[in-house]
């Protein structure tokens, strides 16, 4: 097992070299610079605007400028944003406890409505229960997030005036109000994304459970006459749940890049808006950073969702 | 209208028959500066009427928190790096200049003991200086004094190359000098009619010596006060998070007696423009929303609530079509839109009328824009619907195509007009903005039943305003036959704007796209009008030249003005905020207050 876990680590490397060499060149060959918004302003000359470009090395042939940034990555210099001259790590680094949070907390709410649903539903299937949870977890997830979190800001902040729909990051209030003030205002995001999140994640449990109870071994279980929670709980959820530890796993890396279009709705200050904002404003530092980690977390989280499954399928062996 | 009739008004304004703010709107709709106006009538001698805040409480601190929704966060705090308006209005919270320009277009003093006048002796007769004295008694929000050091810093900093500072043109070419601790002089290499824009607006905010001296130049960037500021202003530095959040706090030793009022002040960025109106106007979580380009329907209906209000603020944006005077298609030296061509029929003036007479600016301003875009003649501003004598707009499909048919474009078998073998085919394009989208297709319906035929393209706008040398689609290359956008930056003096028909800023492959002449336009009497107002020093001749030159344009139709654009914002019942077309939003910050 440690074999492969360290041929894996290995084959990472190239493969991060390689994915960060393609991101680079990208957005080197996309159109557009930092410095735009500068040309629309008549009364900057264009001489600084020139300077800049020099300074920041944009000039520079894209072998060179990729080359740069490697060795300053391997360094720990993450790069310093065109845009807002901060450097990209103390950008990323403010917006990470907000992202964590609020993504988190909603792949928390996913897990809480899919798993018990979903085995539900498979344990007793085409009943009513699992007619209606099937219904609504296909709406759920066919309806998207933008349209989801306007209708809940209408419905909760507009005519019920219940909950903020602005989302601070500066709630000064301490103790238990402040407790109360960041989970109102962290409800609708974090409704809006679980609900989506789990409406798929339902279904997958779903059938990952319908595939085992037809099992013997399940029908053997009952007929030794085990209580029905032990014949769920040992032998079902056990063995159904492997593919959906699996699923689970590989969604992880989600988390790190937001959920672009609820943060652009409720003005969450987390990593996907600022993805987003970089892009706009062809702020490459801070792009490549984000991406780059991004990746990372991918192929980390692939590798753990492998050795996952290994571990816990005692069938799979590792060559 | 000309110099004498100029005269003549601003002679109605001292007798009295004519009010100061009749005369400025005037102005404004022959296509001038509420500034340039205010200037007229110093120079003649009218009385300036002192701007008044209305301001009412009397103690400072007690009004709570202010909290401002941005929809474009600001990414930076240093106000010589400010790239837009949002990061101005930001670096505004916290830095002053000497001066800032009221909604009449007057200058108001902050920094400054007083406004330089030539009554006053601080203006040179000959333009080529004038002095600042600077207020007494201001301190840095970390004690030390505010001297006349700080201003020679300012200079220095923002007029050396390799700081690369976005606001180099208005300092590099002056020279300032220390009198005494609290006065300083500005030399101009030549007689400067525009004098009011080193030290005076959203180019002019100071930046303290002790605290930047060690980063001039290159090293600028690295300057931890970039982040963290330390300014004059009404509210202290608390936090900062670029693109999201900005943070202030009362300043307890602010040089004005009792203000500012409010506590504390929150500057939120993010979103989009339509929910920050409803922030504001149904929820009423935050106080004030800047810059709401929002459809008119949608900003009535959210009024409707009574939690607050809209408030247009008359400025300098105008959204407008430009003619290409060279030819998109052809390629000479790699370089399409060349000086060296010139468009195949674009050129031809019955053409270029008819098109003025087919953008049927009503309709856009109707069911587009609303209060915030109105229909417009003038190339430059036009806040009310005031038509000049010499300029004027229709909308008519008839009239377009008699013009057409009298210049010898007759339809063709499909329908599209041709002549001498040359088709009527256009291609027009703009940024990916929802009006914009729709007012093209007003633009196309009516051209196409003229027997324009009219071909639509959007280009998103991060790379349509970009200034990439590699990139066809950007607005400067400007390699399709129209394009519709609005010039940015509100400027308090029309030279800026106007330089943009000069025919040595053309922009071209050589110039790496960067001359701000877009369209390509040269008119030797344009140029010579040009150079002229450069130097003339009597504020009256110089409107009267701008207006010539306005009307030069207008005339040739080198741009067709679909609507002129001012500021929309959204104000919480009761907030009482004085807001300028002409400086930044939050330039009388410390005069906000909330009625209670």
């Amino acid at each position: 097992m440690s074999r492969y876990l360290i041929r894996r680590l290995i084959i990472a490397i190239p493969s991060l070299l390689g994915i960060s060499a393609v991101l680079f060149m990208i957005l080197a060959l996309a159109p557009g610079d930092p410095f735009g918004e500068l040309a629309s302003n008549p009364a900057v000359p264009p001489a600084v605007a020139a300077a800049l470009r020099a300074k920041f090395g944009l000039d520079d042939p894209i072998m060179l400028r990729y080359w740069h940034w490697l060795i300053a990555m391997l360094h720990g210099d993450w790069g310093f944003s065109f845009v807002s001259r901060v450097d990209v790590d103390t950008l990323i680094l403010q917006r990470l406890p907000t992202t964590l949070i609020i993504i988190g907390a909603s792949q928390v709410l996913a897990l809480l409505i899919a798993l018990p649903v979903g085995i539900y539903a498979a344990i007793r299937p085409y009943s009513l229960f699992d007619q209606v949870a099937s219904t609504l977890a296909f709406v759920g997830f066919s309806l998207p997030t933008f349209f989801t979190g306007i209708v809940l800001i209408l419905v909760f902040s507009i005519t019920l005036d219940w909950l903020p729909f602005v989302y601070r990051t500066d709630i000064s209030a301490t103790g238990l109000a402040g407790i109360w003030d960041h989970i109102r205002q962290a409800l609708m995001p974090v409704a809006v994304l679980g609900l989506f999140q789990g409406a798929s994640w339902t279904r997958f449990v779903r059938s990952a459970v319908l595939d085992v109870v037809r099992l013997d071994h399940v029908t053997t279980a009952r007929a030794k006459g085990l209580k029905e929670r032990v014949v769920v709980t040992k032998h079902i959820v056990r063995n159904g749940l492997i593919p959906v530890v699996t699923l689970v796993a590989l969604q992880m890396p989600i988390v790190f890049s937001g959920a672009i279009v609820t943060e652009q709705i409720f003005r969450i200050p987390g990593i996907g808006s600022l993805l987003i904002a970089s892009i706009l404003a062809n702020d490459t530092p801070v792009i490549m950073a984000v991406t780059f980690v991004f990746a990372c977390l991918v192929i980390l989280f692939n590798l753990l969702a492998d050795i996952l499954y290994g571990w816990l399928d005692p069938r799979i062996a590792y060559r | 209208m000309n110099e004498r009739d100029l005269r003549n008004l601003i002679e109605a304004v001292r007798r009295g028959t004519l009010s100061r703010r009749g005369f400025i709107s005037r102005m404004i709709g022959l296509g001038l500066t509420a500034p340039l106006a205010a200037q007229m009538l110093l120079h003649s001698g009218v009385a300036m009427a002192a701007f008044d805040p209305g301001y009412k409480p009397t103690k400072r601190g007690g009004g709570g928190p202010l909290r401002v929704l941005w929809w474009q966060g600001p990414t930076l705090l240093n106000p010589h790096f400010a790239v837009g308006t949002k990061d101005q209005d930001a670096s505004h919270i916290f830095y002053e200049p000497l001066a800032g320009w009221d909604p009449d277009g007057n200058l108001v003093p902050f920094l400054a003991a007083e406004i330089p006048t030539i009554e006053n002796g601080s203006l040179a007769e000959d333009g080529k200086s004038v002095t600042w004295k600077l207020k007494q008694g201001v301190t840095w929000h970390d004690g030390k004094p505010f001297t006349a050091d700080d201003c020679v810093f300012n200079w220095e900093y923002a007029a050396d190359p390799a700081t690369a500072t976005y606001d180099i043109a208005t300092y590099k070419d002056i020279k300032v000098s220390k009198i005494d601790d609290h006065a300083i002089r500005i030399d101009f290499p030549k007689a400067t009619p525009y004098w009011a824009d080193a030290f005076v607006g959203v180019r002019g905010m100071l930046i303290p010596r002790h605290v930047f001296e060690p980063y001039k130049g290159a090293k600028s960037r690295e300057a931890p006060a970039n982040l963290a500021p330390v300014g004059t202003g009404p509210y202290q530095f608390v936090e900062f998070r670029p693109g999201d959040l900005v943070r202030g706090k009362l300043n307890p030793n602010y040089h004005e007696p009792n203000k500012p009022y409010f506590d504390t002040i929150e500057m939120k960025g993010g979103g989009d423009a339509v929910s920050a109106a409803r922030a504001v106007l149904q929820t009423g979580e935050y106080d004030y929303a800047w810059n709401l380009q929002v459809e008119e329907e949608i900003l009535a209906r959210l009024e409707k609530a009574g939690k607050g209000r809209t408030q247009i603020i008359p400025g300098g944006n105008i959204e407008h079509i430009q003619l290409n005077n060279t030819d998109p298609w052809t390629e000479v030296d790699g370089e399409r839109s060349s000086l060296k061509t010139t468009h195949p029929f674009l050129t031809d003036p019955a053409v270029r009328k008819a098109i003025n007479l087919l953008v049927d600016k009503d309709s856009v301003e109707k069911y587009i824009y609303g209060r915030a875009g109105q229909a417009t003649a003038n190339f430059l501003n036009n806040p009310e619907r005031y038509r000049s004598k010499n300029t004027s707009y229709q909308f008519s499909i008839d009239k377009a195509v008699k013009l057409l048919d009298d210049g010898g474009w007759k339809p063709g078998p499909d329908g599209v007009r041709q002549k001498d073998g040359k088709k009527l085919k256009i291609v027009y394009q703009t940024s990916i903005n929802s009006p914009r989208q729709k007012t093209q297709a007003i633009v196309k319906q009516a051209c196409e039943r003229a027997g324009i035929s009219v071909e639509l393209k959007a280009v998103t706008a991060s790379v349509f305003f970009s200034s990439d040398v590699a990139n066809p689609d950007t607005y400067s290359h400007f390699y399709t036959d129209i394009q519709m956008y609005t010039t940015t930056m509100t400027q308090p003096d029309p030279a800026l704007f106007m330089i943009q028909f000069a025919s040595w800023e053309a922009a071209t492959k050589e110039n790496k796209w960067q001359g701000r002449n877009i369209t390509r336009w040269r008119n030797d009497e344009y140029d010579k009008l040009y150079h002229e107002s450069e130097g003339e020093l009597d504020p009256v001749k110089r409107a009267a030249m701008f207006i010539a030159m306005n009307d030069l344009v207008i005339n040739n139709v080198v741009v067709v003005p679909v609507v002129y654009r001012p500021g929309v914002a959204a104000l919480a019942k009761g907030l009482h905020a004085p807001l300028s077309g002409w400086d930044s939003d939050l330039w009388d910050l410390r005069d906000w207050y909330r009625e209670t």
